[in-house]
């Protein structure tokens, strides 16, 4: 079978896709309006293609692709719910994707309407006291909470406070965007019931610490039962307790990050407020905090009088500005339209859900695979393929044999925790038909691990390519064509 | 209750009896009783999609689009025309309900999108290296300046006063957090003012940042700067218009060693500032020490051709801390609607936007001028934006303008108090002749009183 071709080898001299507008202004010889010396040399090889031969290749590629859409997806962390199509066309709506950022204000009081509507459901969501929706991703929001963070304690006369303390099942951006922030990284252990380990966090808090990054329910799928304990003991420290978001799709309407003590909080909303992922972003990070810390928030923030809507310049306070503009606005229309879709109990009613789906597919598999932690999970689970891997079967063979069903594999090899690990969110959105499939799965995956293990080791079988060689890309980069 | 939950009631009483749970409320009693919401969350809804959809479109009704009036204003996000093939190709929903292309024998059509928009920032930017974006221009340069100091354990930066206002308010707040100092080179006749680069420069200095076109719309000397950094260890970043790359010598032609810049012209639409995608593209040594995502060619088991995500070990999932940036999520939706649009666009198609970008730009301004209400503040050459200065006040005139349905240009007082009644005004390739004349009619008077 021959490769598929990239668009570059689609191309034909004086082929195109476009007519461009006629041009009725006066027109003169470019170098007149700009010196010849700025002018292009030699053109950028862009490919000369036509409009069909475009859309062949896309819808090609897009056949290539698995989405929620193509089938389930359980990717542990993720939450890679369904995505309402209504969301997608109200963000398409123009009056809200052919707006200017820098429009007069009284021409888009409906966008800032809307970007003040959600900052107060964001914030009745999580017990927040002040949002921002100006952060573009989940790390982006981090990178902004821990700003705060720092800027909390400056402002304090703290600035001995350079630590950030991130669990050891923390995702890998908490200590990344600790790092960006300026802080050094202190790891704190895990107990043997995946909670924080009370000991251990006791060992690192002092008055060098500027806080702690969690998110609960943790990486593991387990609720941290320790959590007024651990926020106790790091404010009685003087630090400030982090919520990572990623999580949250567990807790909707139980339990807020606000009332467990947390003072700052992002959430994803490509996550837990069902907007699309779009093969790696935009995602949208908003970040919450407690009222006392509002004034550090980025700005402008979207305020409301009476019944008129404006943009607030930031205060002497504020961190700055974290992007340019006020954020991934589309994403958070989406996010928007899906919230007042569910209501109260519908976002209730879904982390119900999620969790239920959780436990049950746990117990489904719980028989043939390892479950390190004998507990109650939340949105998602970790189940160890240490078993299999004595028969010399790796949690990647067994991802790549997944690939032959149709499913998207869990997320592999995180949390690092838990050895050869898989981590499963099934969502609120799957039925209980497509979990018992899945188990299906899984459990002929184990036989097969088990009594013809060169069936996994050599999977895909079914897929458009076999194995790629990862180590060759990385050694030899081809990064362009 | 949730026309997006499946389970039936049934179902689920059967799946808690399977797990051995007798009521939901079991499945959270591992959360201590104290934290828990005794109240129902105070947010609107349920609402239906019927509702939603009125409810929604009278909240966009209250927004003035570019469907309604004739925009004049740029200043960092572009009102370019989108083919609608465009929006066809991001819509198939293979695409926009994937993930990160972690496993890639499922997602070979994202990321050879991706592969192919990388490689067309390349040929735009005459650059080594892309990634497959970042959150925004702003974000983009901020993260280059980060770098740059990174890689040479330096900690100050040269940065025009030219560029974008906002992308500097981002690279302060960067600045004061991860740690490094920024020096603002003014600037003279609506570019960097090269003496001041000049006594600025030495070998403390980790990057120097330009924008061009800048924010002004005026295009630098970029060929002059390279020669004042000479043979010192500084990067050179440049912040490039995408589109404007079609016809102006991109920076890797004058020896830049970083190129960001915004990349919503290229098919993103303006939704009031977001998501766009910020591109960054390096020269082939700086590779390792780049941020973001990066998509490989490689091939599969039995010698076939497949891309990858690749370059990993410099990434937050691998190296946490150490990583060479936090950056997970990226704008990879926005990035497929670029690729689409350059390969649309097309060689020739790309160019011919470019230049009638400049040649009504250059018109507009010609005929604000003529108008003798108007001055040209600087005289270096522009591409699609330009700055006039007003005899009256030119918030007076973006009022008499709405009413004429033309949204005018950026008052640029707001960002540079020196520049009083000075106006910044951006003329894409959509915009008529007749559209520019009504304006300048209105400027002068002449309609709308």
């Amino acid at each position: 079978m021959k490769d598929t071709k990239t668009v570059f080898e689609y191309s034909v001299k004086g082929r195109r896709a476009v007519d461009a507008p006629a041009r009725d202004v006066p027109a003169r010889p470019l170098d007149e309006l700009i010196p010849g010396g700025y002018l292009r040399k030699s053109p950028a090889q862009l490919p000369e293609i036509s409009e069909v031969d475009a859309v062949r290749h896309y819808t090609g590629l897009s056949r290539r692709n698995h989405g929620v859409d193509s089938g389930f997806y359980p990717l542990g962390s993720c939450t890679m719910k369904y995505n309402p199509k209504i969301n997608e066309d109200i963000a398409a709506l123009s009056g809200f994707a052919n707006v200017h950022p820098y429009q007069p204000e009284e021409t888009v009081q409906g966008c800032l309407k809307l970007t003040c509507r959600m900052q107060e459901i964001l914030a009745e969501i999580t017990g927040m006291g002040a949002f921002t929706l100006q952060p573009a991703a989940g790390a982006h929001g981090e990178m902004t909470g821990l700003m705060i963070m720092k800027a909390f304690h400056e402002n304090n006369g703290n600035s001995g406070r350079t630590k950030v303390i991130v669990p050891d099942s923390a995702h890998g951006t908490n200590p990344a965007s600790a790092a960006v922030a300026g802080y050094d990284i202190v790891e704190v252990r895990s107990d043997e019931r995946g909670n924080v380990d009370l000991e251990s966090l006791k060992n690192v808090l002092g008055d060098d610490v500027a806080g702690l990054m969690l998110t609960n329910p943790n990486t593991l799928g387990l609720f941290d039962e320790n959590i007024l304990k651990i926020s106790e003991m790091v404010h009685g420290a003087g630090g400030l307790l982090y919520y990572d978001g990623a999580n949250l799709n567990a807790v909707m309407g139980i339990c807020r990050p606000g009332d467990m003590g947390f003072d700052i909080v992002h959430l994803n909303l490509h996550k837990t407020f069902s907007t699309p992922h779009g093969g790696g972003g935009p995602g949208a990070g908003p970040v919450g905090v407690k009222k006392e810390l509002g004034q550090f928030l980025p700005g402008p923030m979207a305020k409301q009088n009476g019944d008129r809507y404006y943009l607030e310049a930031p205060g002497p306070l504020s961190i700055g500005r974290v992007k340019s503009f006020y954020g991934n606005f589309g994403v958070i229309v989406k996010a928007f339209v899906y919230i007042l879709t569910m209501g109260a109990d519908g976002l209730k009613h879904a982390s119900e859900t999620a969790v239920l789906n959780a436990n049950y597919l746990m117990h489904k598999l719980s028989g043939d695979f390892v479950i390190p932690y004998k507990r109650i999970c939340m949105h998602e689970f970790v189940l160890s393929g240490e078993k299999q891997k004595e028969n010399g079967v790796s949690t990647l063979d067994m991802a790549k044999r997944i690939l032959d069903f149709g499913f998207h594999p869990p997320t592999i090899y995180f949390p690092t925790i838990v050895k050869e690990s898989m981590m499963i969110e099934p969502t609120e959105t799957e039925s209980k038909e497509t979990l018992d499939d899945f188990a299906g799965t899984m459990l002929q995956i184990a036989k097969e691990a088990a009594e013809e293990p060169e069936k996994v080791t050599g999977a895909p079988h079914n897929t458009v390519v076999a194995r790629l060689d990862v180590t060759l890309a990385a050694r030899k980069p081809k990064l362009k064509w | 209750m949730s026309r997006y939950i499946p389970q039936t009631d049934e179902q689920k009483i059967e799946m808690l009896r399977e797990t051995g749970f007798s009521d939901i409320s079991e499945l959270f009693s591992e959360i201590p009783e104290d934290i828990k919401l005794k109240r129902k969350l105070g947010i609107p809804g349920p609402f239906s999609e019927c509702e939603l959809m009125g409810h929604l479109r009278q909240l966009a009704g209250n927004n003035i689009s570019t469907d309604d009036h004739a925009f004049f204003l740029g200043a960092g996000a572009y009102d370019h025309y989108i083919p609608s093939v465009v929006k066809h190709m991001v819509s198939r929903s293979e695409f926009y309900t994937s993930y990160t292309p972690y496993q890639p024998e499922i997602s070979q059509g994202m990321l050879q999108a991706i592969f192919e928009y990388q490689s067309m920032i390349c040929e735009l930017t005459a650059m080594d290296v892309s990634n497959a974006s970042m959150y925004d221009g702003a974000t983009a340069l901020a993260e280059a300046a980060r770098m740059a100091c990174g890689a040479a354990r330096k900690n100050t930066v040269l940065v025009s006063r030219t560029i974008h206002p906002e992308y500097r308010q981002t690279l302060r707040t960067y600045g004061r957090f991860c740690g490094f100092k920024i020096i603002e080179i003014d600037y003279a006749q609506g570019i960097t003012d090269l003496d001041k680069l000049q006594d600025n420069i030495t070998d403390d200095i980790a990057a120097v940042l330009i924008q061009s076109p800048n924010f002004f719309g005026a295009i630098e000397p970029l060929d002059e700067i390279k020669p004042i950094i000479g043979e010192r260890k500084i990067m050179f970043i440049v912040c490039a218009d995408p589109i404007s790359l079609a016809i102006l010598e991109p920076p890797g032609s004058f020896g830049a060693d970083i190129a960001v810049g915004e990349g919503q012209p290229l098919g993103n639409p303006l939704s009031f500032g977001g998501p766009y995608l910020g591109y960054f593209a390096v020269k082939e040594e700086h590779l390792r020490k780049m941020p973001g995502r990066i998509v490989g060619q490689t091939v599969d088991s039995n010698g076939k051709r497949g891309f990858v995500l690749t370059i990993q070990a410099r990434e937050q999932h691998i190296r946490r801390e150490r990583a060479t940036s936090n950056i997970c999520s990226n704008q990879a939706l926005n990035a497929l609607a670029a690729a689409v649009y350059m390969s649309v666009m097309g060689k020739e198609g790309l160019k011919e936007t470019a230049v009638s970008c400049a040649q009504n730009a250059q018109y507009a301004c010609d005929k604000l001028v003529e108008t003798g209400s108007f001055e040209r503040v600087f005289s270096a050459p522009f591409f699609r934006e330009f700055v006039v200065k007003s005899k009256k006040p030119v918030s007076e005139l973006n009022k008499k303008l709405l009413e004429n349905k033309i949204i005018g240009g950026l008052e640029l007082e707001k960002y540079y108090p020196e520049l009083e009644n000075c106006w910044l005004l951006a003329v894409t390739e959509k915009r008529t002749k007749r559209e520019i004349d009504l304006l300048s009619s209105v400027c002068e008077g002449r309609c709308g009183e």
